[in-house]
């Protein structure tokens, strides 16, 4: 996978997550090219698309749309099922996850995609183990959080 | 993220990590390494080792990021290729695990048990097993597991045989397999989800070189395909269509095509129009439904057809001649409908100048005819000139084709007369030109004015890329039959000088005698002109034509060896221009094909060749070849003349030379 982008109907980028080196003036327009292509397609078509020597897979839930950019030698239909997948360990740390939830609480979201996706392959595929992961990481803020409270402020 | 340099330092310590014992960091390491095997290559070497040691790991995500490793290696490095392969059955084991075992809560989605790895571990397999006997065989039985017992009704279980199908089709798996998975894609392009549709016709794209008969099964489903309302998926369908059309089933094909381009997005109109054309010259089952196709073409979608697409076209009804009163009275039917599609517009204004006379005959057998009037042809051709959609190449294709007809029609020469004196003050300068000339036609040369617009020959093909697209040269080029006929003399000198002088000839620049490039040692030094230039502008070729004078000098034999025999004859028509005839005989009793006479001139003498009467000598003298040579001598030098004959006899080349020295009649 060469990059992974969540954005909404009305086209504000809320998550993007880039895999491969570049600079911040072509992923500008890398950004506005897909939110163009993505948005401009009708609401049954395929998931499917060619664009320079890259094929992106999107899928819409609810309002956002995730898009995903793959080589040529990635299946794509696995592709869909590791957006699915995404969507899925939202779900379950969120509890019935709703854009408002990706918004405010961002760094969550980084991290349990961090946790499911590295270097641009699955790295963990089991949804118990990233669900773990994120509640050992939870339980180390809350007590980083607790011991930095308790401390007499000076 | 990291750079080479920090790949280089920390290599040593991942690999130290994937050795760790916690699962955690070892799954972390592995897709580490990746990234550094894929920045840094020479590093792979290093991991190696681990990553097989890893294979034997049971958490999921520690294998998974091992198989990628080795993914990884092995596409980069043929020797890792070569030891990896070992691992085939403890691959295959793995998987044959997946699929067999029970329920497990964690790592299942909709039945299918960790798909993610199990794609992986399929990407693998092809990898190992792509040149490899030894290694498909291991393989064979499991694939066929995979491909019968996955459950294809979700998206998941389809990502599993898709890529089990794409496995099989690239490693050297047996015929059963094979056809097993042709049959799959077929269950997928029947498959409503569009996205199975896709993903089956890229695949089936992959595979249509080799095996081309298994995929026309499908050709139905196809071009169905065509009629779908996602852009994807059309043109998908499209290449696929394109690439399975064949003798056979040309006519079905084709009519689906058709319809297809009227009601294809724009984006893929070009792209149709140029596969129907390359379909239609390959498989066309007669030549009246490939000039029909074409024409359909034209019609729908002519803005989007190529350039070369014109000159094809003429050339292709050139060649039929029988198809000529049905052809033109089509075009003309067309043109009268609709003036807007340029390509048409041109081909049709060619055609009716070239047959107009057979358009007016009212009579046809193909198709039936129109009741014509003179008046009404040179109507349309107007219409065409004066509207403001038709580009300069039309108008002047339009310009000539009138021009032609005033030898085809008796009444209205003057209309035609005053046309083209109108469009000498035109402001486009090539129109100008043209009707300029044309005007000079009707004026000085009237008695030419039926010689230079009589009938086109069959033009070749591919001419050294001389097409007939500019009309001016191919008036000319009516007096001068085919002089790219001569152009494929089995002589070294020849080529490069050929197109040089040819492309003059489009120029139409005066052609003094040009050292040729590609001068391969002719030891008189005499410079070589064997081009056939027709010399400058029209005019100048009127001027060449003048009637050779009534008084002949004898002819002389300048060359008779094994039975070729060359006659020389002179005029002389001004001070210092003489007209050299060479008349060529054959009295061997087999025929000569591929004749052609060559000559140089001393420097200060100017040569021109006009074009021979042909390139065929029966035997026993049957018939002649005349060529006409205009010289010009303005320095009075002492005329010689070293001429090349060159002809195939018996299936052998010949060639001699002689020299000419004195000339009777000077």
């Amino acid at each position: 996978m060469r990059f992974l982008l969540l954005f909404s109907r009305q086209g504000k980028m809320r998550l993007q997550k880039w895999f491969m080196p570049l600079t911040e003036r072509e992923k500008k327009k890398v950004m506005r090219d897909m939110m163009m292509l993505v948005l401009a397609r009708p609401p049954r078509s395929s998931n499917f698309l060619q664009w320079r020597d890259l094929k992106i897979v999107y899928k819409r839930y609810a309002s956002l749309y995730f898009c995903a950019a793959l080589e040529e030698h990635d299946n794509e239909l696995l592709a869909l099922e590791v957006l699915h997948r995404y969507v899925e360990l939202l779900d379950k740390y969120f509890g019935n996850v709703c854009e408002l939830d990706i918004i405010f609480n961002f760094e969550k979201a980084y991290f349990i995609l961090d946790e499911f996706l590295m270097g641009g392959e699955v790295l963990e595929t089991s949804k118990i183990a990233v669900g773990v992961s994120m509640e050992e990481a939870d339980t180390l803020q809350e007590q980083t959080m607790e011991e930095y409270m308790s401390k007499p402020a000076y | 993220m990291g750079s080479a340099e920090m790949c280089r330092d920390l290599a040593p310590e991942i690999d130290r990590l994937l050795r760790a014992s916690n699962s955690y960091i070892k799954k972390k390491a592995a897709l580490c390494a990746v990234h550094i095997v894929r920045k840094v290559h020479e590093l792979g070497e290093l991991f190696a080792p681990a990553a097989r040691s890893l294979l034997t790991e049971k958490n999921h995500g520690v294998l998974h990021g091992a198989v990628v490793l080795i993914t990884e290696l092995c596409e980069r490095n043929p020797e890792a290729l070569e030891r990896f392969r070992k691992t085939v059955p403890d691959l295959v084991q793995i998987m044959k695990g997946l699929v067999i075992s029970g329920y497990s809560p964690e790592h299942d989605v909709a039945g299918i048990s960790d798909p993610f790895l199990q794609v992986r571990i399929l990407r693998l397999l092809r990898i190992l097993g792509r040149h490899s006997e030894t290694a498909s065989d291991a393989m064979n039985d499991l694939l066929a597991q995979v491909a019968t017992n996955t459950d294809s009704t979700k998206t998941v279980g389809n990502a599993v045989l898709y890529e089990t199908v794409l496995t099989v089709l690239d490693i050297k798996s047996e015929s059963g397999l094979r056809v097993l998975a042709v049959n799959i894609l077929g269950r997928f392009l029947l498959n409503n989800d569009r996205n199975i549709r896709y993903i089956a016709m890229m695949s089936l794209q992959k595979i249509v070189g080799t095996d081309h008969n298994a995929v026309q099964r499908h050709r139905g489903t196809i071009v169905d395909c065509l009629k779908d309302h996602d852009a994807s998926v059309k043109r998908r369908a499209l290449e696929l269509s394109l690439a399975l059309v064949s003798a056979s089933n040309i006519r079905s094909m084709m009519k689906e095509l058709l319809l297809f381009l009227s009601s294809c997005p724009p984006e893929l109109r070009a792209q149709t129009a140029s596969g129907i054309f390359n379909a239609a010259e390959r498989y066309a089952p007669s030549q009246r439904w490939h000039i029909d196709t074409i024409l359909h073409v034209l019609t729908t979608a002519g803005g989007d057809v190529r350039d070369e697409t014109v000159p094809n076209l003429i050339q292709l009804i050139t060649n039929t001649s029988e198809l000529h009163c049905y052809t033109v009275h089509k075009l003309y039917r067309a043109l009268l409908t609709d003036i807007s599609q340029q390509p048409l517009v041109q081909v049709a204004c060619w055609c009716i100048g070239e047959y107009g006379d057979l358009l007016l005959k009212g009579e046809c057998q193909e198709t039936e005819p129109a009741q014509v009037t003179e008046d009404d042809v040179l109507d349309s051709l107007e219409t065409v000139l004066q509207s403001h959609m038709s580009a300069p190449a039309t108008r002047g294709f339009a310009l000539t084709a009138t021009m032609k007809l005033s030898t085809r029609i008796t009444d209205n020469v003057d209309r035609i007369r005053s046309i083209v004196s109108i469009y000498g003050s035109c402001i486009d300068v090539e129109l100008q030109q043209r009707a300029v000339e044309y005007n000079a036609l009707f004026k000085k040369y009237d008695h030419m004015r039926a010689a230079v617009l009589e009938r086109m020959p069959v033009i070749e093909k591919n001419s050294l890329g001389q097409t007939n697209g500019e009309s001016a040269v191919e008036a000319i080029k009516a007096v001068q039959p085919a002089t790219v006929k001569q152009g494929e003399p089995p002589l070294p000198l020849q080529p490069a000088n050929q197109v040089c002088d040819l492309l003059d000839l489009l120029g139409g620049s005066e052609e003094p005698l040009q050292p040729s490039s590609v001068q391969s040692g002719t030891a008189s030094g005499l410079p070589i002109n064997n081009s056939s230039t027709a010399g400058g502008d029209l005019l100048d070729l009127l001027g060449g034509f003048e009637p050779t004078p009534a008084a002949p000098a004898p002819a002389v034999t300048v060359y008779e060896k094994d039975g070729v025999n060359l006659t020389l004859l002179c005029e002389k028509h001004s001070d210092s221009g003489l007209t050299v005839t060479l008349t060529a005989s054959n009295s061997n009793d087999s025929d000569i094909s591929s004749f052609t006479l060559q000559a140089a001139v001393p420097k200060s003498v100017q040569l021109h060749m006009k074009a021979p009467s042909g390139d065929f000598l029966p035997a026993r003298g049957a018939a002649k070849v005349t060529q006409m040579v205009v010289l010009n001598n303005p320095n009075k030098v002492n005329l010689k003349m070293r001429v090349r004959i060159s002809y195939t006899s018996q299936g052998s080349a010949c060639q001699d030379t002689v020299q000419i020295d004195s000339f009777p009649g000077l």
